[in-house]
């Protein structure tokens, strides 16, 4: 069962799950400004960016902190059931998700600063370029189905995550490549390689949160969904 | 049934689909399009309903929701009320109680109930839980009534809280103590069924917590069916729950799938408060 459009009688209680979903979202852009941001200061090396990114992801790990204290406290008092239980419950999933995020926007900031520019040769940048579109728009994605509880487009997220594997394990190839080709690009090489690591794990999260708005959703779990179905196709 | 009830022939009975999926054995009791009216007005509209051996049912729903008047169907308690008229039918172990063969002191016997508030008679405790074997006749010494009285309060879980105390009122225990006092009483007779309408409702947390634990433990023996405005109490007691609104049975199933995913609107409405 969907979650009801019927507002509850308690009118308290419905603007605590308003204030939860708006908690999500803000903390959803919050998310995917610092990981874009990270991307864009490691593509210019901008190293007063990337120390930007590290030091605001103090406010993500506290909007996680204030998002599990609301969810706790609502079931101690609320008692959800149902469609509010989910919503509860799927928020602390997609708010531990969303913070793993910041953890990588952070993450290959710290790379960022230790990349030298210098002995950096531009084709290095490749892979990482071609990830970023598709690990933006998977997060956006990801939070908007949460948001419109849209199960399509949780089911597209999830998808898309082999592409996101696939493109990860071109970069590897492609970086090992330059590795072998020239032992002093291994430093480098190595810092890039972490930054591609950071975002296809971005990219799981992101398939977290789209399995999150479908459980919101269905109360049903998609991987299993999903592996129902490759079964029924084989 | 009696006269103002409609039969359903056995073989068309028998035909009736089961509605809970997964129910594997013979359902201890079944209610097939049952349909129940107090004079003119209609209180339940077309209920089916399988209750488990062994497990227990609740029964949820708004105020006058019917789900109270379904419970009393179950050992024709409705038969106290003259303008109250059944139809369709009520199984228990397949056979109709609202046969004409049925006597309806045994079917209390086998289908007992405690009710919301606790209604030790003016009797002593020993009095109040002896009562009932021996009107039916269950005793032929005082050693087997000593003995059905002991086991009964144990299994109530009172038996060491009252074990000094045996000729002391009944209506001298706490609340809590009196509702177990009155579930003593109902499975003194041995009863199968246990109906339970709103059995906590005047009791506190704490009295609450020692009776659900009670049902728990009872079910091993009985099948329970409790009536209950607590939802929590309903997804801590219950294996399956049924949700009534307006006469009508809206949803059965599962507890657990009920109370987070539930397949109706209105179900979903309901527990979560959205509806009175």
């Amino acid at each position: 069962m969907s979650v009801s459009n019927s507002e509850h009688i308690v009118t308290s209680y419905e603007d605590e799950l308003t204030d939860l979903a708006r908690a999500i979202s803000e903390m959803g852009g919050m998310v995917e400004a610092a990981i874009s941001a990270a991307i864009n200061a490691l593509l210019k090396l901008d190293h007063e960016t990337a120390k930007q990114i590290i030091a605001a992801d103090k406010a993500v790990d506290e909007m996680q902190r204030k998002i599990d204290e609301t969810a706790v406290s609502m079931i101690a008092r609320r008692q959800p059931m149902a469609a509010d239980l989910r919503m509860i419950i799927s928020s602390v999933h997609v708010a531990n998700d969303l913070e793993r995020i910041g953890d990588m926007a952070k993450s290959i900031a710290r790379r960022t600063l230790q990349i030298d520019g210098n002995k950096l040769a531009p084709q290095f940048y490749n892979g990482v370029r071609h990830m970023t579109d598709l690990i933006l728009n998977q997060i956006k994605d990801a939070l908007d189905s949460f948001a419109n509880r849209d199960t399509a487009a949780a089911i597209a997220v999830c998808e898309r995550d082999d592409e996101v594997d696939a493109l990860y394990m071109s970069l590897f190839r492609e970086l090992l490549t330059y590795m072998m080709e020239d032992p002093r690009n291994i430093t480098q090489c190595t810092n890039l390689l972490f930054c591609g690591k950071s975002l296809e794990r971005t990219g799981d999260h992101a398939t977290n949160i789209a399995e999150a708005a479908y459980y919101l959703e269905t109360g049903k779990n998609l991987p299993v969904i999903l592996e129902e179905k490759a079964q029924q196709k084989s | 049934m009696n006269d103002s009830t409609t039969i359903t022939p056995p073989s068309e009975a028998a035909s009736v689909q089961p509605v809970f999926e997964g129910a594997g054995s013979r359902p201890k009791m079944t209610g097939q399009n049952v349909n129940v009216f107090y004079g003119e007005k209609q209180a339940l509209f077309d209920v089916n309903l399988e209750i488990e051996a062994n497990q227990v049912t609740s029964l949820i729903g708004p105020s006058g929701c019917g789900k109270s008047t379904f419970l009393r169907s179950l050992n024709r308690m409705n038969d106290t009320i003259d303008i109250c008229r059944v139809t369709g039918n009520i199984l228990l172990d397949g056979q109709d109680i609202y046969d004409r063969s049925i006597d309806v002191v045994e079917l209390r016997a086998r289908v007992g109930m405690v009710f919301q508030k606790p209604n030790p008679f003016p009797k002593s405790i020993f009095e109040n839980v002896a009562y009932g074997p021996r009107i039916h006749g269950m005793v032929q010494n005082k050693t087997d009534l000593d003995e059905i009285v002991t086991s009964s309060l144990k299994r109530a879980g009172l038996y060491e809280e009252v074990k000094d105390r045996f000729a002391e009122p009944g209506t001298s225990l706490s609340g809590g103590q009196q509702q177990r006092l009155c579930i003593a009483r109902a499975i003194a007779t041995k009863p199968e069924v246990l109906l339970m309408d709103e059995p906590c409702s005047a009791l506190d947390p704490i009295a609450t917590a020692i009776i659900e634990e009670l049902i728990d433990e009872l079910r091993e023996n009985f099948t329970i069916i409790i009536v209950t405005h607590s939802m929590q109490q309903a997804a801590r007691v219950s294996q399956k729950t049924a949700f009534f609104h307006l006469g009508k049975l809206i949803e059965e199933g599962a507890t657990d799938e009920i109370f987070t995913n539930p397949r109706d609107k209105k179900t979903q409405d309901y527990i979560t408060g959205r509806i009175g």
